[in-house]
């Protein structure tokens, strides 16, 4: 038996556990060790991505007992690119945090570490279970991690901004928890094959399966921080720690996001969702105003931090809408935008978090002469910016090509035109920000570089070189759209 | 016809954009970076060049990149019209190259190796939209061509180059995004394909409503154009550097632009559909009323460059009116007006930058007598003014003659009207400048003071000398490029 | 009437777990001290715990433990009806729950106290007044 898929996750949490233990010994051990763990389950996320692509779904028994008994990961193509996502993040991120977090949490950064660890396994494991309980626990690991570290940032707000969040999340998971004691009443089973089977013997409409599906897509949207469930999320990721925002803004809600499209397609199956229940309308009604309500609230931001996690609530209504446009294209679009926004994301917050490793803050003023001093930070910004604007051929312009596809063919037309609108307002507001960053100088306190240009002051190259590998991943994606459709997001759902 | 697959078009786009990295490098040495420029700019034409006769063979140059979906890919497809406008936009950049040398240092410019990088960006983005096999290649070019000439149009970094700059990109980008894109996604799902051939996409799938609507968004949707009411960028584009307006706001930009219409309405709309709906007219009125409005806003501007700016406009809808014409007549004259009109305008735009280089005068009534100062200068104008107004001997005649003579054929009397009074204005815009300049009496001046020569720097002379005989040379010397039409368009 | 009150008894456990989620959530959304949202929260954990301990239960079922002749090997005798054992299954899920749910108390009141110490209150109208001064 191959035994990657259970690399994948044991890297990180065994990880964990020996970045605690090393912390005693010297502290910056436990930086080497998560590098090294999240470094081993990318591997492993790539090995299993050809396993998947080679030999179809993959099926791991976790100690060796069958499923429905047993607790088994089940890696299809859809989640084997969700996990290669997640591990290559992950890494990244952590490449990049060897300055930030050591200067922003410089008494903690152990404890950062194992949690950081902790946190990624939860999210792996979201990802390759098979197992709708499994599920809520690891959700629930994935929450609690993150309610720690976001609790690591500035005193005070970030505590308060964690502690909405647990409020909220903690309704978000219980909804969903409860959603899946309703299936258990309905099908006696816990692994999502064979509730899916048994569901399907089930005719007609059961209250029972339509109000577990209500309230586990319920709790999914509030942990996806779907508008007006939204909330929590620009607090808690704003004030949170760059080394933790950075991770979480890209994919937590993706992860979610997935967890939507896994309950869906797999445990209810489209048909019941499409043809049985008749939600969709109303749903994509939501996606529109999310996307709406996401992009114009992010336009009414003057802290470039939190106009980034408005564009995420924007973005999530994007997925949501396309998932539920009822036809093919629309969830391809939905899922190859997991995949981009998470690149997308990812690279803005990297660049973020290069703006903040230098200037500190980032209200708009303090943004001023950026492209003088920091050229190729800027330079990742703008191409993830322009990527979030949809300009080809970069890839956010190729799931938009999907969406609105999609919404064409479901003849929704004001998904489409939600779409169109939210990628000018995205124009609007980025511009605006390069416009600062190009045209005012820097403010007079650096009076004496006045002539002779501004002075370069870029990031350590630790935070640059991520930067530049997500931005040549974003283009990536994009060239290459076609064949991921073709070979990983059209297979799962056939 | 045969299809050749060759990399030859992939490498024309490639090079400007290779070249960067080296530009950037060599920022503090302005002369090995200029020799860099002059390199790639020689390398791409020789690579459009060594094209050509396969093209004037009847053949096609394709080379598929990257599988998006079915019918839409990432291609390149070589045929007469994309040759054409490569061929303007390739030889124009070196000249380009050489007069911008002139006027970054003639007025000492800061940022230059910035200028120069995306510049070479922006001409790559234009050699990528000729060559486009699909309407989502050329989209793709033509966003890219959108941002890469933004650091230009701003590059003074000031309040006005900032007002500017944001307008040019509110118009562009705004444009492309909510009425190209949905219209473009809109094709796609009712045919499953983008490609662009002669016979149309569409086979029967449109009401005429559901065409004219289309049609209408491609046709403002592609703002670079300059169809009013989406006009309004390119003489707030006027504030950067000359070369920039002389290239791109000449030829580059809003020639890409007119191509995209132009490819929309033969490519993908397909002559026979438009003639069944009688679509053609409706963009000659469009365009029509562009013509003659910009000619009249041309007539009340008195700085030099925006009225090229209006006249530029006018000059635009000409072609597009010329395609909408339907016949072959008329679209050899439109099309053909894209290599006519981009020489007399560069020459115009490039007048204008030396004469700003040489006396720091922008306003056309500081012009008096100025013409005695800057002889060649001012005979290069007028020159270009011949051109563009349309009279012979320069090339422009060869295209308003074709466009006059469609007009006559189809028994649009009205239309020709329409041009007869557009040339008229154009007439009264360009040729008093010339006028003033060679006999008029110069205010700052004493009456009878002696005049010395003073032109401006060779490296701005010599550009607008030779664009201003090339276009002499097309009055005598257009067969080739109407071959290339006429293959291009199947006329 | 009557059926409605048929239906009530019938059923409640469900009810019951229903009422407890509600008074839990509306702690949660309308008391204003932090430390009593907490409480709400955990009663509305809670009462997902005893919802599913109760859809285990059996009636006049037993323990889910198999008892015969020593060595554990008392299946070999008697036949074993799974409808007088109880459902292990949920409870044993419930521990679980229970897990995650004290783990996220204990992190919230971490968090109170951080908050308590910076502050100097947990009312949220006072916190507010508190960041908006800043």
């Amino acid at each position: 038996m191959n035994h990657m898929p259970a690399i994948l996750l044991l890297a990180p949490l065994s990880g964990a556990f020996f970045s605690g233990l090393a912390a005693w010994i010297k502290p910056w051990l436990s930086y080497y060790i998560a590098l090294a763990a999240t470094c081993l389950s990318g591997v492993a996320a790539f090995c299993v991505l050809g396993d998947v692509m080679a030999a179809g779904t993959v099926q791991y028994r976790m100690a060796g007992w069958a499923p429905p008994m047993g607790i088994e990961l089940r890696i299809d193509p859809l989640n084997a690119m969700v996990l290669l996502l997640i591990s290559a993040i992950a890494f990244l991120n952590l490449v990049a945090s060897v300055s930030s977090v050591d200067r922003e949490i410089p008494d903690r950064a152990p404890s950062f570490y194992v949690m950081y660890q902790l946190f990624v396994v939860g999210l792996l494991g979201v990802s390759a279970t098979g197992d709708l309980f499994n599920l809520y626990v690891l959700i629930e690991i994935t929450s609690l991690t993150s309610y720690t570290m976001i609790a690591l940032g500035e005193e005070g707000r970030s505590h308060l901004a964690a502690l909405n969040y647990i409020f909220i999340g903690v309704i978000g998971a219980s909804f969903y928890l409860l959603g899946v004691g309703y299936l258990y009443i309905t099908t006696g089973s816990l692994n999502m094959q064979d509730v899916a089977v048994i569901l399907k013997q089930i005719p007609g409409s059961s209250s029972a399966v339509l109000t577990a599906f209500v309230l586990c897509i319920l709790g999914v949207w509030i942990k996806m921080a779907l508008f007006p469930l939204h909330v929590w999320l620009p607090n808690a990721y704003s004030f949170a720690p760059v080394g933790f925002a950075r991770v979480v803004a890209p994919l937590m809600t993706k992860v979610m996001v997935y967890v939507m499209v896994r309950l869906m397609v797999t445990v209810f199956g489209l048909d019941y969702v499409f043809n049985t229940l008749h939600l969709a309308d109303i749903v994509v009604w939501l996606g529109v105003i999310a996307i709406l309500a996401g992009a114009f609230m992010a336009l009414l931001q003057t802290d470039l931090r939190k106009m980034l996690t408005y564009i995420i609530v924007c973005e999530i209504g994007y997925m949501v809408g396309g998932a539920w446009l009822g036809n093919t294209l629309g969830m391809a679009g939905a899922i190859l935008h997991i995949l981009n926004d998470a690149l997308m994301t990812f690279a803005l917050f990297l660049a973020l978090g290069n703006i903040i490793y230098i200037r500190k803050q980032v209200d708009v003023t303090n943004l001023k002469g950026l492209f003088a001093a920091m050229p190729w930070t800027m330079a990742g910004l703008v191409l993830a910016a322009l990527s979030i604007i949809g300009v080809p051929p970069l890839c956010g312009f190729f799931s938009k090509w999907y969406l609105v596809l999609g919404a064409f063919e479901a003849g929704a037309y004001h998904f489409a035109a939600a779409l169109i609108i939210s990628s000018l307002v995205c124009a609007v507001l980025f511009f605006k920000v390069f416009e600062i960053c190009f045209f005012e100088p820097m403010s007079t306190s650096h009076g004496h570089h006045d002539h002779g240009g501004a002075v370069m002051t870029e990031a350590p190259l630790s935070m640059l070189v991520p930067l530049g590998l997500v931005s040549t991943g974003i283009v990536a994606a994009g060239v290459y759209a076609g064949t991921i459709v073709n070979t990983l997001i059209l297979p799962f759902l056939q | 016809m045969e299809s050749i697959i060759s990399y030859k078009p992939l490498l024309a786009v490639l090079v400007p954009v290779l070249v960067i990295p080296v530009l950037m490098s060599s920022a503090r040495r302005p002369n090995v970076r200029e020799a860099w420029v002059f390199a790639a700019g020689f390398i791409m034409f020789a690579l459009v060049v060594s094209m050509t006769p396969v093209i004037l063979a009847g053949h096609r140059i394709e080379l598929t990149l990257f599988r998006l979906m079915p019918g839409a890919d990432i291609a390149f497809r070589v045929d007469g019209l994309g040759m054409l406008f490569a061929l303007v936009a390739s030889s124009l950049y070196i000249v380009t190259s050489l007069y911008s040398i002139g006027y970054m240092r003639g007025l000492k410019e800061h940022g230059q190796t910035r200028f120069v990088c995306f510049f070479a960006l922006a001409i790559a983005s234009t050699i990528g939209a000729a060559f486009s096999a699909n309407l989502v290649t050329l989209y793709l070019f033509y966003e890219m061509l959108s941002l890469a000439t933004y650091p230009l149009v701003a590059h003074h970094e000031d309040t006005t180059s900032r007002i500017s700059a944001r307008r040019y990109l509110t118009f562009i980008l705004g444009t492309s995004i909510g009425l190209v894109l949905p219209a473009m996604i809109y094709c796609y799902h009712v045919t499953g394909t983008l490609e662009f051939s002669t016979a149309g996409i569409f086979a029967g799938q449109l009401s005429k409503p559901g065409a004219t609507v289309l049609l209408l968004m491609f046709v403002f949707g592609f703002a670079k154009a300059g169809v009013m009411p989406f006009h309004s960028w390119l003489p707030a584009a006027m504030v950067a550097p000359t070369p920039v307006s002389a290239l791109l706001h000449a030829v580059a930009v809003v020639k890409v632009g007119v191509f995209s219409i132009v490819r929309v309405l033969t490519g993908i709309f397909g002559v026979d559909l438009l003639e069944s709906f009688n679509l053609g007219t409706l963009v000659m009125v469009i365009a029509s009323i562009t013509i003659l409005v910009s000619s009249c806003i041309a007539l009340s501007q008195d700085e030099l460059k925006r009225r090229l700016a209006f006249s530029t406009i006018s000059q635009l809808s000409y072609i597009i009116f010329g395609v909408a014409m339907l016949s072959s007549m008329g679209q050899l004259g439109g099309v053909i007006h894209i290599l006519m009109h981009a020489f007399g305008k560069i020459t115009l735009f490039f007048c204008a930058g030396a004469i700003f280089v040489a006396t720091g005068k922008k306003y056309i009534s500081q012009m008096k007598g100025l013409g005695r100062q800057m002889p060649v200068t001012f005979a290069a104008f007028f020159i270009g003014s011949l051109g563009v107004i349309g009279l012979p001997p320069t090339g422009g005649f060869y295209s308003k003659w074709h466009l006059i003579s469609g007009t006559l054929e189809a028994g649009q009397t009205i239309f020709m009207v329409v041009l007869l009074i557009s040339s008229f204005l154009n007439a009264f815009y360009f040729l008093p400048i010339v006028f003033q300049g060679f006999f008029g009496k110069s205010d700052d001046a004493p009456v009878n003071a002696p005049v010395t020569v003073r032109e401006a720097n060779l490296c701005l002379v010599v550009p607008l000398a030779v664009t201003a005989l090339t276009s002499v040379a097309l009055f005598f010397f257009p067969q080739m490029f109407v071959d290339l039409i006429v293959l291009g368009l199947n006329l | 009437m009557t059926e409605l009150l048929a239906l009530i008894v019938a059923k409640y456990n469900f009810w019951l777990y229903i009422i407890l989620m509600m008074i839990g959530l509306y702690a949660m959304i309308a008391k204003n001290n932090l430390m009593k949202k907490l409480v709400g929260m955990n009663i509305f954990q809670t009462a997902i715990i005893l919802f599913y301990v109760s859809i285990g239960y059996k009636h006049g079922a037993t323990l889910p433990i198999i008892q015969g002749d020593h060595g554990g090997h008392g299946t070999h005798g008697a036949v074993i009806h799974a409808a007088e054992y109880i459902n292990p299954l949920p409870h044993v899920l419930m521990l679980t729950a229970i897990v995650v749910s004290v783990a996220t108390f204990g992190v919230a009141m971490a968090l109170c106290v951080r908050v308590y110490r910076r502050y100097q209150t947990l009312e949220e109208d006072e916190l507010r007044i508190r960041l908006s001064e800043k």
